[in-house]
């Protein structure tokens, strides 16, 4: 007899606790409230991206066309990937002096892994993380890229 | 590797390759098993199809470097990793840390407990065929890595961690949330029982199922929770207290059943020791510095330095060799899941095929952790 | 019982019929309603497909918390048509050494299956191709040779994977088949007929779910699993298995030949359902309940294909809510369920119903 009760109490705790899980996904079927997805494309203008977020690797131009920059090539030594290239010049200061300077700032983005050791390396905050996520591109050339602007000068009064 | 051509017209066993591609090895992970029937007579792995060369790479380059690359080994468990390398390089360097970043490492390690094993139950809901499981584990363990996002800026690979401290302050709503999130998970969790834990047809297929005893625990170096659900305590949280663990009380989660499902309850009680932590410090995080400034180029004495973490999956090492020179002479990882693999065959003999997806999602296996 | 007249299909096909007979001799007005019913039975095929794909992806979505598919169209209600066309343009690809000509024979065998049994299906009063006196016997009969093609498919393939879901889906859906019998034959004790017009006249004064005690609501828990398990859906299916086989015995299968076995997993779901629709709750039976004369009023303008299809969407959606809930069961498990609990239980409840039939016990 024992063993009947035991068959029939099986069936039935299997059976509740099958209902109980049924319970759970039920519930979410109606509570479509509890949807999770977000439809990209269309949500762009209220997407938020966290201020730290990093997505590209830029250079904060002034107004006219300044930047901090001074070619030290700290960036280019911290980073592991070999990402970042500076290309760099050599002009006569007014005193006669030969000063070096930034010719190129190139930066790799499609060899980037966004850990952020350039920018720490910096030491004069020539250049941050931006939130621009949106890199697709049909051409791996367009992911090399320049930093400085063309023509763009070196902010007065930053020093190596 | 050759693999020796058994004449099986003799014998009723035969081969079946599971994977590199395939659903449920979660990654180019390639299982040749011997079979009979549906009965599993052997389990050889072959790994590698990832390997990446991470330790030598990080022989060329530099401590903070170094970091960076270990973001891609557990990608799971990241910062538990990051932690490891800079503990060790700190602990070459004899510079003690902040209170501060202590802390806050210890509360983002068990966030990342907590990411790492929910994205685990969602996945091994997934194996088991309760496809829904693993949208609901997502969804929490999306909700971590926003948190994340917006504490140091990378969702995934995070590379918070840098030797001497971390790489930003916490933002000034971290604590708000993380409570937040914790409000929503305790709800939540009590969810993961009712769906899997309790349910009939999950518990008839792993409990008994895929026993590992402790003493082949201990031969085949499993640890993490696949160890601890067989009764051997190796917590490294307990047995060597890094960063702030000293200072919280938790329960080393032990089991003595060994089989699938102690391996799968193993971890659902550990997201809950995790919250208890975090719950402990969240509201007493230090004041002071986030960061003790090391020198551009760091170089660390000649010598050995070893130091372990507990991973999501289990004891995660860091050996490194200096040879006083800006870049490690070398550096080895302890990779736990490439110990958890090795005892998969002796788990997984005599199993069926189905078992052997509950097993291998027990074991809670990261490919690239394996290969390195 | 008074259906209103104009819900009944009879006098329509009756027309059809006489006016098709005054026009030509009695074999080509039989070919041509042949042809007739084929194209209809054709279309209405390609709509159920698309329907209810879209349905499963739109109740799944919901259930985990997503928002599933919502780019093709208003809502993404032309998404099923846009992976049709894609499946149609892709290759048939063919692995080597594989039995071509069964290989291909296969997936019509699975549909031609679902076809058949979609004839004797009352959508409403006179809305049936054909009315067999052995109805549901037929179904049950037609509905198991599927499984032939399962088996085909899964050795011709010439794949480990595919045999191996094969030879699981063999025995599941043999061991399944007595169940899902011996529950529905529960209720052909009540009937006293297999005709399957009967069997829903019969239910006229109240659908035997209710007519029948307890002992048809277990016949009907355990026809709803039986039937899960032969259309090999979860949390049954063995067969495919994602995370174990890959694919199971449509693993190798691609394209058009794959959207077959595709279609016919939705059309054998649709047709367990509408058995269970029509032996337990009454096919195209409005909802009676005792004696609310205007309530009772009411369900009757409701169309009968009407009160078909939500009865049959129902069951539908009962058992996508199984799939989308429960893990797999393991194979031996699987027949551990059926030679352990549902074929003594079925067995058991035959005598239940027997006896309260004999007693006279049932309303
Ligand atoms: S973020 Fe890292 S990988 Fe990218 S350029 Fe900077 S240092 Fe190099
Ligand atoms: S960006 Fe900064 S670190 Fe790099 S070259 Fe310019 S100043 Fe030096």
């Amino acid at each position: 007899m024992n063993e009947v009760t035991e068959y029939f109490s099986d069936i039935f705790k299997g059976v509740r606790s099958l209902l109980k899980g049924m319970s759970v996904t039920g519930y979410y079927f109606l509570h479509p409230k509890e949807i999770i997805t977000q439809q990209y494309p269309e949500n762009r203008d209220v997407l938020k991206v966290p201020e730290r977020f990093r997505g590209e690797l830029v250079m904060p131009h002034t107004a006219d066309n300044q930047h901090r920059c001074t070619g030290c090539s700290a960036c280019q030594l911290a980073c592991p990937n070999g990402s970042i290239i500076i290309v760099s010049d050599r002009v006569e200061t007014p005193e006669g002096k030969k000063k070096k300077v930034i010719d190129k700032h190139v930066y790799n983005l499609a060899m980037c892994t966004f850990c952020n050791l350039c920018v720490r390396a910096c030491p004069t905050d020539a250049i941050v993380m931006s939130n621009d996520f949106e890199h697709a591109t049909y051409d791996r050339g367009e992911l090399i890229k320049i930093l400085n602007q063309p023509g763009s000068k070196v902010l007065e009064g930053i020093e190596e | 590797m050759k693999i020796e051509a058994i004449d099986t017209s003799e014998t009723k066993e035969y081969f079946i390759n599971m994977g590199p591609q395939h659903p449920s090895t979660h990654g180019v992970l390639r299982l040749l098993l011997t079979l009979e029937g549906e009965i599993i007579k052997n389990v050889e792995p072959h790994i590698g199809y990832v390997h990446r060369a991470i330790e030598k790479m990080c022989e060329k380059s530099s401590f903070q470097q170094i970091i960076h690359l270990t973001d891609r080994l557990d990608y799971l468990s990241c910062h538990m990793n990051n932690e490891a390398v800079c503990l060790a390089v700190e602990q070459g360097l004899e510079m003690d840390v902040p209170e501060r970043v202590k802390v806050i490492r210890t509360i983002i390690d068990e966030l990342n407990r907590i990411s790492s094993h929910t994205l685990w139950w969602g996945v091994m809901g997934m194996d088991m065929g309760a496809i829904t499981s693993f949208l609901y584990g997502f969804r929490e363990h999306e909700m971590i890595t926003e948190i994340f996002e917006e504490t140091c800026g990378a969702r995934l690979t995070m590379s918070y961690n840098v030797p001497g401290g971390l790489m930003f302050d916490i933002p000034p709503n971290f604590q708000k949330m993380v409570k937040d999130f914790l409000f929503h998970f305790k709800k939540k969790l009590p969810e993961y029982d009712t769906l899997l834990s309790n349910n009939i047809i999950f518990t008839e297929r792993t409990k008994g199922i895929g026993y590992l005893s402790k003493e082949n625990a201990i031969a085949f170096g499993v640890t993490g929770p696949s160890a601890r659900a067989s009764g051997f305590a190796c917590d490294v949280r307990k047995l060597k207290p890094y960063s702030a663990y000293h200072k919280v009380n938790f329960k080393e989660i032990i089991f003595t059943e060994g089989d699938c499902f102690a391996r799968y309850k193993a971890r659902i009680d550990e997201m809950w020791e995790s919250v208890s932590i975090i719950e402990q410090l969240i509201d007493n995080i230090p004041e002071g510095d986030y960061f003790v400034k090391t020198k551009a180029v760091i170089k660390l004495p000649v010598g050995e330095y070893y130091q372990s973490v507990e991973s999501a999956r289990g004891e995660f090492g860091v050996y490194i060799v200096s040879d006083n020179k800006k870049n490690p002479y070398r550096v080895k990882f302890r990779s736990p899941g490439f110990a958890n693999l090795s005892a998969l065959n002796k788990i997984a003999q005599g199993c069926k095929i189905a078992d052997l997806v509950a097993i291998m999602s027990t074991l809670d296996l990261v490919i690239p952790d394996i290969d390195r | 019982m008074k259906i209103l007249s104009i819900y009944d299909f009879s006098n329509l096909t009756q027309a059809i019929h006489t006016w098709l007979s005054g026009k030509m001799s009695v074999v080509s007005t039989q070919v041509v309603e042949m042809i007739l019913v084929g194209t209809v039975f054709l279309l209405f095929f390609a709509v159920l497909g698309l329907v209810l794909v879209y349905a499963e992806r739109k109740v799944c979505a919901i259930i985990q918390v997503r928002l599933g598919p919502m780019r093709v169209g208003k809502w993404g209600t032309a998404q099923t048509l846009a992976d049709f066309i894609k499946l149609v343009f892709k290759e048939p690809l063919i692995t080597r050494d594989a039995d071509k000509f069964l290989f291909n024979l296969a997936p019509f065998i699975i549909i031609i299956a679902s076809f058949m049994a979609v004839a004797v299906m009352p959508f409403a009063k006179g809305l049936q191709a054909m009315d067999f006196d052995i109805g549901l016997f037929y179904i049950s009969a037609v509905s198991s040779i599927g499984v032939t093609s399962i088996l085909v498919a899964g050795w011709a393939s010439n794949s480990k994977y595919s045999l191996i879901g094969a030879i699981r889906s063999g025995a599941q859906i043999l061991s399944y088949e007595l169940s899902a019998g011996l529950s529905l034959l529960t209720i052909v004790i009540l009937t006293g007929s297999l005709q399957l017009s009967e069997i829903v006249e019969s239910q006229a004064d109240g659908w035997w779910i209710w007519k029948g005690h307890v002992s048809s609501i277990i016949a009907f828990v355990i026809f709803i699993i039986a039937g899960t398990a032969e259309t090999n859906r979860g949390p049954f299916d063995m067969a495919e298995a994602e995370s174990e086989l890959t694919a199971g015995f449509h693993t190798e299968y691609s394209g058009i030949k794959f959207a077959f076995f595709f279609l016919a997993e939705y059309v054998n779901m649709f047709i367990i359902a509408a058995i269970g629709a029509t032996v337990f709750f009454g096919g195209w039976m409005p909802l009676h309940v005792g004696n609310f004369e205007a309530f009772n009023n009411i369900m009757d303008y409701i169309p009968s294909v009407v009160w078909f299809f939500m009865k049959v969407s129902a069951i539908i959606f009962l058992m996508m809510w199984f799939r989308w809930t429960f893990p797999r069961l393991r194979i031996d498990q699987l027949l551990t369920l059926e030679w352990k609990y549902l074929l003594p239980l079925s067995l058991m409840n035959i005598l239940l119903m027997a006896f309260l039939s004999l007693m006279g016990w049932h309303f």
